[in-house]
């Protein structure tokens, strides 16, 4: 494994309550965790865990109520949101609600150029976005005069991707991507992870509940259960030798193609 | 054993604006044995969703029937007339469970009112009280709570809601289900809980037969008997549940079955195939195999004439050149 152990953003005792009225909600309970600069990493839990709430407190879209979050050595409350956000970006379950729906493919990727600062004119842009687009293995002529509702949500989230691939973000938080797609798309955009990984040496962090791509594609998991990680470690050990009783019953659950898994009374 | 149900070469497209037609059925033929679970499998607008809702035999608009029979147990759906079909066919002899069914659940009204509501609109003399009694029975032998009865729909958690619009679909103790992507937006654990709740419909004899449609395939391997591979609006492998997820033989269905990633020793070290490209646009004529494009084995012969469907032990394929199966390295798949 080419792991450097260099620190590329680390996360102590972070915490998020979600107050309304008298209730207190507690989404994200003192978690502390670092991701290497190569490193894929994977949050695993099911809906209500925390895992997304860390993910917008990580891509500074949301306020942690206390912990510190230090990306490069530095507390990203000390750091320029347009500065950090080159550096750290994020693709999301569903990528039409990412996209402006009035604006064609061209005219968004392009956009996503303001955030660098380097300044291209539109004849180098163009060329960058192509070269992104066939990074994600999509033709750009079939999609760059195109709206988002006339693309399917594998492209669109291919494009989300070849996005990361013009920013070259040193971190990407990817909160359950692969969710509304199905496997052999999966497969690609898991490939694009390792890509990424490989050109530009970016650190992953994906969010999901499928745990068998989290074992296929990450260095290390941590599992998430009500706001609390309660087992982090490399993906060999957590998945196939797991600790912690919630781990065990989260991978018991999952349907492999070996093991028997409808465990019907027999009357 | 007996055919319940026989699909004959149906055809089904939607008709769109400017006339044009979107064939997502081409020419579907399938039967369902008595006692059998029958899985239908493929890619996001491979037409598996449609397949389903014709089978219904209700074609809602922009659907439109084009050929083909759709036999359920000796009646011919087809030329049935939809009223009769709402009534005396729809729940009794055949339920469907659409996608995200439990959504649709009315959020003003309380499960047991919903109850109330669709048994008696298919047996009209039956009384309210009778209704949910009879709910309240099947709960009850199903070992679910019948407290959900009186709760709103909001109230359930989603694997609840699925649950109860499975037990719910099944009061008229219809021969066959068919489920369509019962599963899907359910965690891990709500889904294993709906399907041991399905494998129990069948193992009590409430339900004789199902289908299953899902592009979750490892949940195929726990409950298909026999699985159907559908792409572009056809079918271009069918066997049982081992020969397609073990040994499988269309091109098509390998690189499915390698695109499977399930926690399980030996998954990390596995290469995931490379494919690239998307289905063809179903709204135009297709030439040829509807795979050839993306298949890394097609030929001249496949880009120029669609194969026919061959049947050889027990496993039909519609490939000119089908894998060898043992002779390539299969294990590496699975």
């Amino acid at each position: 494994m080419k792991l450097s152990n260099n620190t590329r953003l680390e996360v102590r005792e972070l915490t998020k309550i979600f107050v309304s009225g008298r209730r207190k909600i507690t989404a994200v309970d003192q978690v502390s965790f670092e991701i290497h600069e190569r490193e894929i990493v994977s949050l695993v839990g099911q809906s209500g865990s925390g895992k997304t709430t860390i993910a917008h407190m990580i891509l500074n879209l949301l306020k942690s109520t206390s912990g510190s979050i230090i990306f490069d050595g530095k507390d990203i409350k000390d750091i320029k949101k347009k500065i950090y956000w080159r550096n750290v970006q994020g693709i999301f379950q569903d990528p039409f609600s990412s996209f402006n729906q009035f604006f064609v493919v061209k005219k968004v990727l392009r956009d996503s150029f303001k955030i660098l600062d380097k300044s291209f004119n539109n004849e180098e842009k163009d060329k960058i976005i192509i070269k992104a687009l066939e990074s994600v293995n999509i033709d750009p002529g079939d999609v760059l005069e195109k709206y988002p509702f006339e693309l399917s949500g594998g492209q669109m989230q291919r494009i989300m991707i070849a996005r990361i691939f013009i920013i070259k973000p040193k971190l990407l938080i990817a909160d359950e991507p692969t969710s509304m797609i199905d496997s052999i798309l999966r497969a690609n955009i898991l490939k694009l992870f390792e890509k990424l990984r490989e050109k530009q040496g970016t650190s992953i962090m994906f969010i999901t509940h499928d745990i068998g791509l989290a074992y296929y594609v990450s260095d290390r998991i941590f599992i998430m259960h009500r706001g609390k990680i309660v087992e982090a470690g490399s993906a060999e050990q957590v998945i196939m030798n797991p600790n912690h009783t919630y781990t065990k019953g989260l991978i018991e659950d999952v349907p492999t193609l070996h093991k028997e898994w409808i465990l019907t009374k027999r009357s | 054993m007996g055919k319940l149900l026989t699909v004959k070469a149906l055809k089904a497209y939607y008709k769109l604006r400017l006339g044009e037609k979107l064939r997502a059925v081409d020419g579907v033929s399938l039967t369902l044995q008595e006692g059998e679970v029958l899985g239908i499998a493929g890619e996001s607008g491979c037409g598996k969703s449609t397949l389903a809702s014709c089978l219904s035999g209700l074609f809602f608009p922009p659907l439109k029937y084009q050929k083909g029979n759709i036999t359920l147990d000796g009646i011919d759906i087809i030329r049935t007339d939809k009223q009769t079909l709402r009534k005396s066919i729809l729940g009794k002899k055949i339920s469907f469970i659409p996608q995200s069914a439990m959504n649709a659940l009315n959020p003003t009204l309380k499960i047991e009112d919903f109850v109330a509501d669709v048994m008696q609109e298919h047996e009209p003399d039956l009384s309210r009280e009778e209704a949910i009694k009879r709910a309240e029975e099947r709960l009850e032998v199903l070992s679910l709570p019948k407290d959900v009865l009186k709760a709103y729909p909001f109230e359930l958690s989603g694997g609840m809601k699925q649950r109860t619009i499975v037990v719910l679909s099944t009061l008229m103790n219809p021969e066959i289900v068919i489920a369509d992507e019962p599963t899907s937006a359910l965690d891990v654990s709500s889904q294993r809980q709906v399907i041991e709740l399905m494998k129990r419909l069948l193992q009590m004899k409430i339900t004789k037969s199902m289908i299953f449609i899902t592009h979750e395939l490892p949940i195929l391997r726990h409950v298909a008997d026999r699985i159907a591979i559908m792409y572009a609006g056809v079918f271009l492998e069918v066997g049982t549940m081992p020969q397609i997820i073990f040994d499988p033989r269309h091109p098509y269905t390998k690189v499915l079955m390698s695109s499977i990633i399930v926690p399980e020793k030996g998954m990390r070290e596995r290469k995931l195939p490379l494919i690239t490209g998307r289905p063809p646009d179903l709204r135009k004529r297709i030439k040829g195999c509807r795979f050839a494009k993306r298949c890394p084995y097609a030929t001249d012969e496949c880009r120029m004439r669609e194969p026919d469907m061959e049947e050889t032990d027990g496993r039909k394929i519609k490939c000119f050149h089908p894998l060898k199966g043992k002779e390539i390295k299969q294990n590496e798949v699975i």
